[in-house]
C-alpha cells in the first residue's frame, strides 16, 4: 500500500496544512468546469483514515461539485470537465485504465436528498452486494442486509417491514436507509452530501452519532451548512468559497482560531 | 384604510372574477367532454345498428336425396369420382322437388338461385365423410344466398316494385313458403368468424382479415418493441447530446409525421422489389408497419425515460452500478409503464393503417385464412375497405361488422396494455 502523499503544488494557496499522515484519498491541485465556468480552483487536499473531513462554506461555493469529483459521479454531468489529479491510495482514479464501477464500490456516496430506490427495504440494502457479488447465498445475503440496517440505526424500526417499498418510509429513515445501503458494499470511504438537511434534530442527532461509529472504520469527507454539525462530527474542517478552498484545519483549530479573514467572517456569521 | 384592509379589499374585488373564469373553464371542459361521447355513441349506435344483423345469417334446410345415378353412376366408390361427382345437380334436385311449380329455364335458375353456392360442397363433405350414405337421403341445412338473408333481416323491400328489387315476386314466394314450413330461418352466423373472404357475400367471414392482423402486428410487435425501446434507452441514457443527436431526434419526430403510404411505397421498393419477399405477405407487412410504429415507440419511451427522477440514476450510479445495471434494474422498470403506453398507442395505429399495407399487395383477394407469416393475407381495416367497395347489399352490414371486430380486437389490446401497466406501476 502506497500512502506517501503526492507532493502539495507550489503555487497552492490554501491556509492550514492540506496534507495529513494517513490518507487515503489526495486531491491535487483539482480544477473543475463546467463547461466554460471553472467551478473548483486549483483545490488540493486530503482526506484521512478514521477521520471525518467537514467542508463548509456559503451555498454555491463547490462543495458538492468537489464532493461528487471524489468518487467521478461527475462523469454523469454532461460539459463537466475535471483536471488535477485526485489519488486513492497512490492510484489516480481519473487514470484512462480506472474503471468506475470498482471505484464506486470503494468509495460510497449519501446524496443531500434521500434518494432510496423505489423496491423493498430489503432489495434497497441488498443491492449493492448483489451486484459487486458479494453474498455466496441468501443467508449470507441477509447477514448483511441485518447488519447494515443495524449499523444505521435503522433495524429495530423496520426489521418488521423488510418487504415494504423503501420510499414509504419517512425522510430521516429514508436517509439512514441509504446509508445502510452504502455500507452493506463496504466501502472504504463514505463521502456525505448534507445527509442531515431535510431532517429534525433527533433524525440528526442519530445519524451524527453514527458518522462518530462509521468513522472507526471508514474514512468520511461530510458536507455541512451547519457549523455546529461541522464541529460536533469532523476532526478537520475545509472552507471553500467561491471555488477556491481557503483554509483546512484542525477542526478545533478552525473554530478557535481561523486565520483567515474569509473563513472568520464566515464562522463567526458576517458572511453567508 | 390601513394596509391589511386595503389587501383584503382588492382580493375580495377579484375574486368573483376569478370564481367566474374557473367556471366558464369547467363549462368548457364539460361540453368538449360531452362532444366526445355523443360522437361516440352515435358512431357505436350506427355500427351496431348495422352491423348487428351480420352476426345471425339466413340458412336453409332441404331434404337431399344422395341419388347414386348422379353420384357415383358405376358404382366404384373411388375417391376421385366421388370428389369430381356434380353435387350442386343433388342441391338443384332437392330444391325442384320441394317446388315442382318452377318449369321455364329462367324459373328454375331463380329458385336455384335460393341457396349458396357452397351447398354443393357441404353435400360432398357429407359424401366423402360417409360413402356409405349413397342411395339414402337427409335433411341438410345450407347457407342461403345473400339476397334471401337480406330478404329475411327486411333489409330489401318487399313492398317494392319487381323491377327494382333483387328477388322476382315468385322468389319472394318461395322464400315465404320455406319460412312458413320452417325451414328457412336465421341462425348465429359461425361462417362470419371462421371463413375468409369470398366473392358471395353469405360466404364472406373476418376470419382470415383478423389472423392476418395477428400475424401482422405479432410481427410489428415483435420488431418494433425492442427496436424502439433500445433505440429509446440508447439516446437516452448513452448517447452523448450533440449535433448528431439533435439530428437524429429531429429525424425522428419528422418520421412520426411521414404520411403512412409513404412508407408503404418504402417497402414495396425495398422489401418486394430489392430483396423479393413475397407479396401480400404479414411479414413484409409487419415490416413496412414498424417503420411506421418505431417514431412513436421511441419518442414515447424516451419521454417515459426522461420522466424518472435523476436521483434514482445517481443512487445506482452511486453505488457502483454500471451505466447497463442503472439502466436495466431501475429506470427501464420505471419508465416501463410510459413505455407501454407508447407501444400499445403504436400498435392501435398499425392495426388501423390501411393505406400502407395496399402497397405492398395485402389487398388482394384472398379466400384462405393464412396459415404463416409468408401466406398472402389481408389485414382488418383492409377488410374493411374491401367490403365497403363492394357492390351486394349483404357486404353492407358485413362492412360494419367487420368494424365492430376491428374495434373488438382494439379493446381487447388496450385492456392487456392496462393490465401490464397496472403491474408494473410503482410509485416513487
Ligand atoms: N450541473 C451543473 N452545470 C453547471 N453549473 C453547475 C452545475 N452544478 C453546479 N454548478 C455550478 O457550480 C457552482 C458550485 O455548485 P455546487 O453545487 O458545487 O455548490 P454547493 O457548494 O454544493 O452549494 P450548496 O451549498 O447550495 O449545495 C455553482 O455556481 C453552480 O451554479
Ligand atoms: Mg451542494
Amino acid at each position: 500500500m502506497n500512502t506517501a502523499n503526492p507532493p502539495v503544488p507550489e503555487n497552492c494557496s490554501t491556509v492550514g496544512v492540506v496534507t495529513v499522515e494517513n490518507a487515503v484519498l489526495s486531491a491535487r491541485g483539482v480544477d473543475v468546469y463546467y463547461g466554460e465556468k471553472r467551478a473548483i480552483k486549483d483545490v488540493s487536499v486530503d482526506i484521512a483514515r478514521n477521520q471525518v473531513l467537514a467542508m463548509i462554506g456559503p451555498s454555491g461555493c463547490g462543495k458538492s461539485t468537489f464532493l461528487r469529483c471524489l468518487n467521478r459521479m461527475n462523469d454523469t454531468i454532461e460539459g463537466c470537465r475535471v483536471t488535477g489529479s485526485i489519488t486513492l491510495e497512490g492510484q489516480d482514479i481519473y487514470d484512462r485504465s480506472q474503471d468506475v464501477v470498482p471505484l464506486r464500490a470503494r468509495i460510497g456516496m449519501v446524496f443531500q436528498k434521500p434518494n432510496p430506490f423505489p423496491k423493498s427495504i430489503y432489495e434497497n440494502v441488498a443491492y449493492g452486494p448483489r451486484i459487486h457479488g458479494l453474498a455466496a447465498d441468501r443467508v449470507e445475503l441477509d447477514e448483511i442486509v441485518h447488519t447494515s440496517l443495524q449499523r444505521a440505526g435503522l433495524w429495530d424500526e423496520v426489521k418488521d417491514r423488510l418487504t415494504q417499498p423503501g420510499t414509504g418510509l419517512s425522510g430521516g429513515q429514508q436517509q439512514r436507509l441509504c446509508i445502510a445501503r452504502t455500507i452493506a458494499v463496504n466501502p472504504e470511504i463514505i463521502l456525505m452530501d448534507e445527509p442531515c438537511s431535510a431532517l429534525d434534530p433527533i433524525a440528526t442527532a442519530r445519524i451524527e452519532d453514527l458518522i462518530d461509529e462509521l468513522r472507526e472504520q471508514y474514512a468520511i469527507a461530510i458536507v455541512t451548512h451547519s457549523m455546529q454539525q461541522a464541529a460536533r462530527v469532523s476532526q478537520r474542517t475545509a472552507y471553500f468559497h467561491l471555488g477556491d478552498l481557503i483554509e483546512v484545519g484542525e477542526t478545533d483549530r478552525i473554530f478557535t482560531n481561523p486565520r483567515h479573514k474569509l473563513t472568520e467572517d464566515y464562522i463567526t456569521g458576517r458572511f453567508g | 384604510m390601513n394596509k391589511a384592509e386595503q389587501t383584503r379589499a382588492r382580493v375580495e374585488a377579484g375574486l368573483k372574477r376569478r370564481y367566474a373564469a374557473e367556471r366558464r373553464f369547467r363549462a368548457y371542459g364539460l361540453g368538449a367532454v360531452l362532444l366526445g361521447l355523443a360522437f361516440v355513441v352515435l358512431l357505436f349506435s350506427t355500427l351496431v345498428s348495422q352491423g348487428w344483423s351480420a352476426f345471425r345469417q339466413a340458412y336453409v334446410t332441404l331434404d337431399v336425396q344422395y341419388d347414386a345415378a348422379i353420384i357415383d353412376p358405376e358404382g366404384t366408390r373411388d375417391t376421385a369420382t366421388l370428389s369430381t361427382a356434380d353435387y350442386a345437380a343433388l342441391v338443384r334436385a332437392s330444391l325442384k322437388a320441394r317446388f315442382p311449380e318452377a318449369q321455364s329455364r329462367q324459373e328454375t335458375k331463380a329458385l336455384y338461385a335460393l341457396v349458396s353456392s357452397s351447398a354443393a360442397q357441404a353435400v360432398q363433405a357429407r359424401i366423402l365423410g360417409d360413402p356409405s350414405r349413397i342411395g339414402g337421403h337427409e335433411r341438410l341445412t345450407f347457407l342461403a344466398n345473400d339476397r334471401v338473408d337480406q330478404l329475411l333481416k327486411g333489409r330489401i323491400d318487399r313492398n317494392l316494385d319487381e323491377d327494382s328489387r333483387s328477388l322476382t315476386d315468385q322468389q319472394v314466394g318461395w322464400i315465404d313458403a320455406l319460412a312458413a314450413d320452417g325451414a328457412l330461418s336465421l341462425h348465429f352466423n359461425k361462417g362470419f368468424f371462421t371463413q375468409g373472404d369470398s366473392r358471395e357475400p353469405e360466404q364472406a367471414g373476418v376470419w382470415g382479415a383478423v389472423v392476418g392482423s395477428l400475424f401482422t402486428l405479432g410481427v410489428t410487435l415483435l420488431l418494433s418493441f425492442p427496436i424502439g425501446v433500445s433505440a429509446a434507452i440508447y439516446l437516452e441514457e448513452f448517447a452523448r447530446r450533440g449535433k448528431w443527436t439533435d439530428l437524429i431526434e429531429v429525424n425522428i419526430n419528422n418520421l412520426a409525421a411521414v404520411p403512412s403510404i409513404v412508407f408503404g411505397l418504402l417497402g414495396l421498393a425495398v422489401f418486394l422489389n430489392f430483396f423479393g419477399m413475397p407479396r401480400s405477405a404479414p411479414l413484409v407487412g409487419g415490416i413496412v408497419l414498424t417503420l411506421l410504429t418505431l417514431p412513436t415507440i421511441i419518442i414515447a419511451s424516451r419521454a417515459a425515460l426522461k420522466a424518472v427522477p435523476p436521483s434514482i440514476r445517481e443512487a445506482a450510479l452511486g453505488m457502483g452500478a454500471s451505466r447497463i445495471q442503472m439502466v436495466m434494474h431501475h429506470v427501464f422498470p420505471l419508465a416501463m409503464p410510459g413505455i407501454l403506453t407508447g407501444t400499445i398507442i403504436g400498435m392501435a395505429r398499425a392495426l388501423g393503417e390501411t393505406a400502407p399495407l395496399l402497397m405492398i399487395g395485402m389487398v388482394a383477394f384472398i379466400v384462405d385464412v393464412p396459415k404463416g407469416l409468408s401466406d398472402p393475407a389481408t389485414v382488418l381495416p383492409v377488410q374493411v375497405y374491401l367490403w365497403a367497395d363492394s357492390a351486394e347489399r349483404a357486404f353492407v352490414e358485413r362492412t360494419s361488422a367487420a368494424i365492430l371486430v376491428l374495434l373488438a380486437f382494439l379493446i381487447v389490446m388496450n385492456a392487456a396494455a392496462v393490465y401490464l401497466r397496472n403491474r408494473f406501476e410503482r410509485r416513487w
